[in-house]
């Protein structure tokens, strides 16, 4: 009777852990739609890829479409390499599609903006591994206030 | 001089020669076939003593330091016009500091000194020996079932803290303070990850279990069986593993986010 | 010695620690088997380490101690484990579980160390009660109960599996006049009707002598004096009748070992 009662507990006790544990993953954390099940990669070079980090995310239009799976150098030039990985619901990309490295308000996180280019018979869609060339790279503030200079100087 | 520096051996030593007796002791009770039909109520009972009668003072304590979460982070954040970020700021504390910390700590003030005051005194009466003498093992009839108890038990109590202190938070800011209710949960799930901040804060937890019980039992295992060496040991018992939680804390905090 | 021996300790050396405190220096003894035996001694000289000794609780540094024929200090554990079922010991304070019944107390031995069906443990349980005379105290947890219905609880749980050699520390210790009664007649009865072999440690010398069938002196590290307890009565040794009669002083000193008082007074080092 009294081990029963203490079964009863235990299993209350486990069952109010799990709750918790699901409360958390479903309704505080992103389920991590964007890069959970299916997905397929595409890169991307940049000049200068800023303050973008690994797990940031890629967005369309604001909405997150997969995240930054990879930084690395590449080439002769040692370029700035950005894998992505997108997820496989948002497959139909073209190849005219265009990249920018964005910052969320003032002072917020920067993420990789794409902007899904145009469609017809002439061009190919992007598949898994394959790059995009159309790139913007990441404003940084000094050169931002170089170039106004320079600007300036030139009137 | 050479005093000091003599004391200053001794000490080291003793401290070497008692992590190697409670590594010995850790290791004698988990190796070793268990036997199901008889450690399945045993490791039961101590879920219920460890775990089930510690869920009251964890789930008032989260409530509490979700709601002061709530409080200090809106006063601070509405200053920079930044109040939707409440709900991000009370979650991330909570799964990556405050839920595996605040929890180890009062398990070590809760169940970490009853299980050393419990086998302590078990000692002190004899009840070790005479297990002993009856041919039966008590680091695994004794000391097992404890430790299992304490390591599966403060997870859960870690995840039950972290979810009661974000719906405090959810209360405070919300309910009282009008934070936006859709961009309090909005925008905390933009920023919560499952792996890096959930998982982590878990992982943390485990390894708060595993010291804090080890420590308890070891203490408890190895006190001067007298009155007043049991209350030595319950005092150190407390002292050594908030240390231990807090020290290792750094240490896992610097290779997860570091 | 006439019956054979259950318990042979031959020539041991023990020391607490690292050899900071010698407790024995060349000790031996026997203990025949189905007799009770008496060892005695003052306070302090490691009566309790002698039983733990035969326990393998601890492991002499020099010496055999030999159980039916086999050497305790070289067992390996699961050879221990199995030769500590065939003895018992009932400790001084009883170290009853705190945590259970008393009839559960009783059957734990049985559960751990039988595969008996819970009716059969039942009976076992209530008939080694029933010798002890506690069968209505069966659902009484162990801090209910008085000292000497504590001590006689542990000596139903010390019995339960039958066992070759029970051996008491100090089971007279702190009981008043009927309860020690009562426990010196349950060992006696209990030595003759299940065939024990019982081992006594005491500095209680009346009450072990009356149902002793043999006994040890030890003092100074080793056995000063054995025989059966007629025999030592009629001992004309000093330290036998120190012990015996209670006398303050004698052989055995009243002062701890040290400097003598004049010393501590007046600083009088010798060095």
């Amino acid at each position: 009777m009294e081990s029963r009662n203490i079964q009863l507990a235990v299993g209350v006790f486990v069952i109010l852990g799990i709750l918790a544990l699901s409360f958390l993953g479903l309704r505080a954390a992103n389920s991590n739609a964007a890069t959970q099940g299916e997905t397929y990669k595409l890169y991307a070079k940049f000049d200068n890829i800023g303050g973008l980090k690994e797990r940031s995310p890629v967005k369309v239009g604001g909405v997150v479409v997969g995240r930054v799976s990879a930084i690395s150098l590449t080439g002769d030039y040692y370029e700035p390499l950005v894998e992505m990985t997108i997820s496989a619901q948002y497959a139909e990309f073209s190849e005219t599609t265009s990249v920018s490295i964005l910052t969320s308000g003032l002072l917020g996180e920067q993420y990789i903006g794409l902007n899904p280019g145009f469609i017809d018979d002439t061009v190919v869609m992007l598949e898994d591994g394959d790059y995009i060339y159309d790139t913007k790279s990441a404003l940084v503030l000094e050169d931002l206030i170089g170039q106004f200079l320079f600007s300036q100087g030139s009137d | 001089m050479l005093n000091a520096i003599a004391k200053l051996g001794k000490a080291t030593l003793d401290t070497i020669a008692g992590a190697g007796a409670a590594l010995l002791m850790l290791g004698k009770a988990l190796i070793g076939v268990p036997q199901l039909r008889k450690s399945w109520p045993l490791l039961l009972q101590q879920i219920y003593a460890v775990g089930v009668l510690s869920l009251v003072i964890i789930v008032v304590s989260g409530l509490f330091i979700g709601m002061v979460l709530g409080l200090q982070g809106y006063t601070i954040l509405v200053d920079f016009g930044a109040e939707q970020s409440l709900g991000p700021m009370v979650a991330l504390s909570l799964l990556r500091e405050l839920g595996p910390v605040v929890t180890a700590l009062l398990f070590a003030g809760r169940a970490g000194s009853a299980l050393t005051a419990e086998i302590g005194l078990m000692k002190a009466t004899e009840q070790l020996s005479s297990l002993e003498m009856m041919a039966v093992d008590p680091l695994r009839r004794v000391v097992a079932p404890r430790f299992w108890a304490g390591f599966y038990s403060m997870p859960i109590l870690a995840v039950i803290f972290s979810a009661v202190g974000i719906y405090g938070g959810y209360i405070v800011g919300v309910q009282w303070l009008g934070v936006d209710d859709g961009a309090f949960w909005s925008v905390m799930q933009a920023n919560v990850d499952l792996y890096d901040d959930i998982l982590n804060g878990i992982i943390k937890s485990v390894v708060f279990a595993f010291v804090v019980t080890w420590i308890a039992l070891y203490k408890g295992y190895s006190c001067v069986p007298t009155s007043v060496g049991i209350s030595r040991a319950t005092t150190s018992t407390v002292v050594t593993a908030s240390l231990a939680v807090l020290g290792l804390d750094f240490v896992l905090t610097a290779l997860m986010f570091g | 010695m006439i019956a054979e021996p259950l318990v042979e300790i031959e020539n041991v050396h023990f020391a607490h620690g690292f050899g900071a405190h010698q407790v024995y220096e060349g000790l031996s003894l026997q203990i025949p088997k189905g007799k009770i035996t008496a060892i005695m001694g003052p306070s302090g000289i490691g009566k309790t380490t002698l039983l733990r000794l035969i326990g393998g609780q601890l492991k002499p540094q020099q010496g055999t101690i030999k159980f039916t024929g086999q050497n305790i200090p070289t067992l390996s554990r699961s050879e221990l484990y199995r030769v500590r079922k065939q003895m018992s010991m009932l400790f001084q304070s009883g170290a009853l579980f705190t945590d259970m019944s008393v009839y559960d107390n009783v059957a734990f031995p049985l559960r751990e160390h039988s595969q008996l069906t819970e009716e059969l443990i039942e009976t076992i349980v209530l008939l080694k009660l029933e010798a002890v005379g506690l069968r209505g105290a069966r659902h009484m947890m162990p801090a209910e109960l008085s000292g000497g219905m504590m001590r006689r609880a542990a000596l139903a749980r010390a019995i339960a599996l039958d066992p070759e050699l029970i051996m008491y520390d100090e089971p007279f210790a702190g009981q008043d006049p009927i309860s020690m009664g009562v426990i010196v007649k349950l060992i006696k009865a209990l030595n003759e009707s299940l065939g024990l072999t019982s081992m006594i440690v005491t500095h209680d010398v009346e009450e072990v002598l009356s149902i002793a069938d043999y006994a040890y002196i030890i003092a100074e590290r080793k056995v000063v004096a054995q025989g059966t307890p007629a025999e030592l009565q009629h001992s004309d040794e000093p330290l036998v009748q120190q012990f015996l009669n209670g006398q303050a002083d004698g052989p055995v000193p009243f002062h701890f070992k040290g400097k003598s008082l004049a010393q501590d007074l007046f600083g009088e080092t010798d060095a």
